[in-house]
């Protein structure tokens, strides 16, 4: 335990950015991943980094493209509405192939909203955001020691693939402090063969480009792009399970609702009652598989969400509707106590026992 | 003897610029400038979106294509990605620079941002078939403005140049044209300059080309290039409305 | 003790959130599980300020604090705001110098310390919270000399390093009210 100290989620996730070789931040403020940019102010110039407040998100987004392009290790971070904001960016980056690390804050929706914890940014991350098929890598932490960790794994997958990663945080991960130990391995930014760096006059030049305009290429394009996204839902898509060998209900729940679920679970165990618990790490690839292998027993899921029912779109499709799926949730930044999800177990348990 | 050859820096890729258009006049001059230079293996050009959005196939060092009126901010990113190799330039027309991207430029020219600036202004967009531009003038006509600009209605033109001269940030920024040779040669001068400031590390270098666009503007190239002559360059008036180095030198 | 839960409340400025980080502090110095969740949002600025802090053995699951074991009310919006969510059974530790009214409850154990004061007299008028953690880490046979101290050097920054010796005095002082 020696090597852990206390670090707020936000600061983790920055010191861990810097730890695995973003030294290139853009970023505009906004509660609550502001932390982030304030770090990144401090630290970056101490290494020789580049810090950049942005005039606003759009323009930190296509910040974050060029240093992309150029071949680097980059990051931008925002909240919900300022993800909006950076959509289009995000669809460029993904159009053009390029690499990059997005960090998502949330808080609650739609419109300006509010400024406390949310999960309702789960649809504009699992499902592109921008507009054009595409997908991002979305990385769900559920603690700080995570908000470090899948930082590190966001820009390792973002470089195997080529494609724009998300760590899809919330108010309580950027702004609680826990244990965290910063020390772990980080693999170095593979080659990059395709990047605008000038051409030397020693090969053809780069050219970095989301624009194709005559239709079967772009068709092609896409299908070679999806042909990508394939091999990471066969080899990346990663998640967590906490007592489900047995369970009759299975919970799903991903970031601060796993927190809470995990509580519940335990309180729900010592009632004798069998629930378990699968926890996503990855949103997008989601991990179908251990859900739909939980289905062969159990009776029913409950997902557990700050919004208005996201995830359990993906929950039902895994299990195929082969049994009742029902949502525990709280929005608007209220966040859903383990006594409300021991509530829905039980009923949930009721329903089994009849 | 010389013979007229293309400047290494553009590519033997066939234009698809209408005939008359003087984007390629203004490319041609960019590629000369790179050449004389030296710098082709470490130059990043940034192509905007508008009728120029494939001048990535048309230069031979490195290109991107940004997203509308973002290409300042691009180039900052690309620029500090390597600062001391990178020569980075965009190319942007009067839609993506002076309209959807007005903050990203101003903000690049208000931190000094060390690129160069190639401004296309003429008066309309031209790849989404003649609507009118921020820089389109009063009365002029156009698809979106079929009775002539009302400033009234849509207000009055943006006068880029102008306006950035107030920022402290900016470094230089020169308005030409390229509707006749002299003029020409003038552009290319301030083009030069532009390039020639970012390796000296002095800044934000744009220079705005007022161009035509014999297409949208309904004309024939000759005429075209006489209505820059008539109404364009007397609304935009040519010259060098900032140029903070040689200001200080004369200090 | 298996898990811990408290909630620190107050006005913003008072060291709420300073409080609950040497306590966390303390944690993890005991090789202990830890959790700290500020609030966060305009209340900061000077309205009532709050953050959760569990200690515990097993890995914690909701870092959030509801339904505190231990309360500490450094002002009366807070004791009005959470008297009725201690658990039963539990602690309120309320600063008697700003909070006149007595607790309502019968079913919790309450601590009176007049921690304001107490930092006035003694000339370090900004360590009220300090020394109510002293009380505190007292009532709950907590005052380790060894992980307090640890734990005092890891949250006071080294620009601030002449502030030890009066937070370990404060801590002492609450210990002792």
């Amino acid at each position: 335990m020696a090597d852990k100290v206390l670090m707020k989620g936000n600061e983790a996730l920055a010191e861990a950015a810097i730890k695995a070789g973003c030294r290139h931040y853009f970023g505009y403020p906004i509660t609550p991943q502001t932390e982030v940019a304030a770090y990144m102010a401090k630290r970056m110039p101490k290494i020789g980094g580049t810090f950049l407040q942005a005039e606003s998100e759009i323009a930190a987004i296509n910040m974050v493209y060029g240093v992309a392009a150029a071949g680097k290790r980059v990051m931008t971070s925002s909240s919900s509405p300022g993800i909006s904001l950076k959509g289009e960016g995000i669809s460029y980056l993904a159009g053009s192939d390029l690499p990059a690390l997005i960090v998502n804050v949330q808080r609650g929706g739609p419109g300006l909203g509010g400024i406390q914890p949310s999960q309702s940014d789960y649809f504009q991350a699992t499902r592109g955001g921008g507009h054009g098929d595409y997908h991002m890598i979305v990385l769900a932490p559920a603690s700080v020691q995570e908000m470090a960790e899948l930082t590190v794994l966001g820009f390792e997958l973002a470089d195997t693939y080529r494609m724009p990663a998300m760590v899809l945080a919330d108010g309580t991960m950027g702004q609680m402090m826990e244990p965290v130990s910063l020390d772990f391995a980080v693999s170095p930014a593979p080659e990059k063969p395709w990047a605008t760096t000038g051409t030397k006059m020693a090969r053809e030049h780069n050219i970095v480009n989301s624009l194709f305009l005559t239709p079967e290429e772009l068709e092609q394009l896409n299908f070679t792009r999806y042909e990508r996204y394939q091999a990471i839902e066969a080899n990346e898509t990663r998640y967590e399970e906490y007592m489900t060998e047995d369970a009759d209900i299975i919970l799903a729940a991903f970031g601060i609702a796993a927190r809470v679920s995990r509580t519940a679970v335990n309180e729900a165990r010592k009632q004798g009652i069998k629930v378990g618990l699968i926890r996503p790490i990855t949103l997008w690839p989601f991990p179908y598989a251990p859900f739909a292998k939980a289905a062969e027993h159990a009776k029913a899921f409950i997902s557990v969400e700050l919004n208005m029912g996201q995830m359990i779109e993906d929950v039902r499709l895994a299990i195929s509707c082969k049994a009742p799926v029902t949502l525990c949730n709280r929005a608007g930044g209220m966040i859903p106590s383990p006594g409300q999800v021991l509530e829905a177990i039980q009923k949930a348990d009721g329903g089994v026992s009849k | 003897m010389t013979v007229f050859e293309k400047p290494h820096a553009m590519t033997d890729v066939p234009m698809h610029y209408c005939p008359g258009c003087t984007h390629g006049i203004v490319h041609r001059l960019v590629a000369e400038v790179i050449d004389e230079l030296g710098i082709e293996g470490r130059t990043i050009g940034i192509a905007p979106v508008g009728c120029a959005v494939m001048a990535y196939d048309y230069f031979n060092c490195d290109m991107i294509e940004a997203a509308h009126g973002r290409a300042p901010a691009v180039a900052t990113g690309v620029k500090r990605a390597d600062p001391e190799n990178h020569v980075v330039f965009t190319y942007q027309g009067d839609g993506d620079l002076a309209s959807i991207g007005t903050a990203e430029t101003v903000h690049a020219a208000a931190r000094n941002e060390n690129i160069t600036v190639i401004f296309i202004n003429n008066a309309i967009y031209g790849m989404t078939g003649g609507q009118m531009a921020p820089t389109s003038l009063p009365g002029q006509v156009t698809q979106t403005s079929p009775y002539g600009r009302d400033p009234k209605l849509c207000g009055y033109p943006v006068k880029i140049c102008e306006m950035l001269s107030t920022l402290d940030g900016a470094e230089y920024l020169e308005r030409v044209a390229v509707n006749n040779v002299a003029n020409i040669r003038k552009a290319k001068k301030a083009i030069k300059k532009a390039f020639q400031n970012q390796l000296d590390g002095k800044g934000f270098s744009l220079v705005e080309v007022l161009s035509s666009c014999p297409t949208n503007w309904g004309m024939t190239p000759q005429k075209a290039l006489q209505w820059i002559d008539e109404k364009m360059i007397p609304y935009y008036p040519l010259g060098v409305y900032k140029d903070r180095s040689a200001a200080k030198e004369e200090a | 003790m298996s898990m811990k839960r408290f909630l620190f409340s107050g006005f913003g400025g008072q060291g709420i959130l300073f409080a609950g980080k040497l306590l966390a502090y303390k944690g993890l110095m005991e090789d202990k599980q830890v959790s700290w969740l500020p609030s966060y949002g305009p209340e900061m600025r000077g309205g009532t300020a709050s953050c959760s802090v569990i200690i515990s053995d097993e890995p914690v699951g909701s870092p959030i604090v509801a339904e505190p074991d231990i309360l500490v009310a450094m002002n009366l919006p807070s004791l009005d705001r959470y008297e009725s969510a201690v658990q039963p059974g539990g602690m309120i530790f309320v600063d008697s110098s700003l909070v006149e009214r007595k607790v309502q409850r019968d079913d919790v154990q309450v601590y009176y310390v007049p921690a304001t004061k107490l930092a006035g007299d003694n000339d370090m008028p900004t360590l009220a919270n300090i020394i109510l953690m002293g009380k505190i880490l007292k009532v709950l046979d907590e005052y380790e000399e060894s992980s307090i101290g640890a734990a005092l050097q890891k949250v006071i920054s080294a620009r601030h390093a002449d502030m030890l010796d009066v937070n370990r005095k404060a801590l002492e002082i609450g210990a002792n009210a």
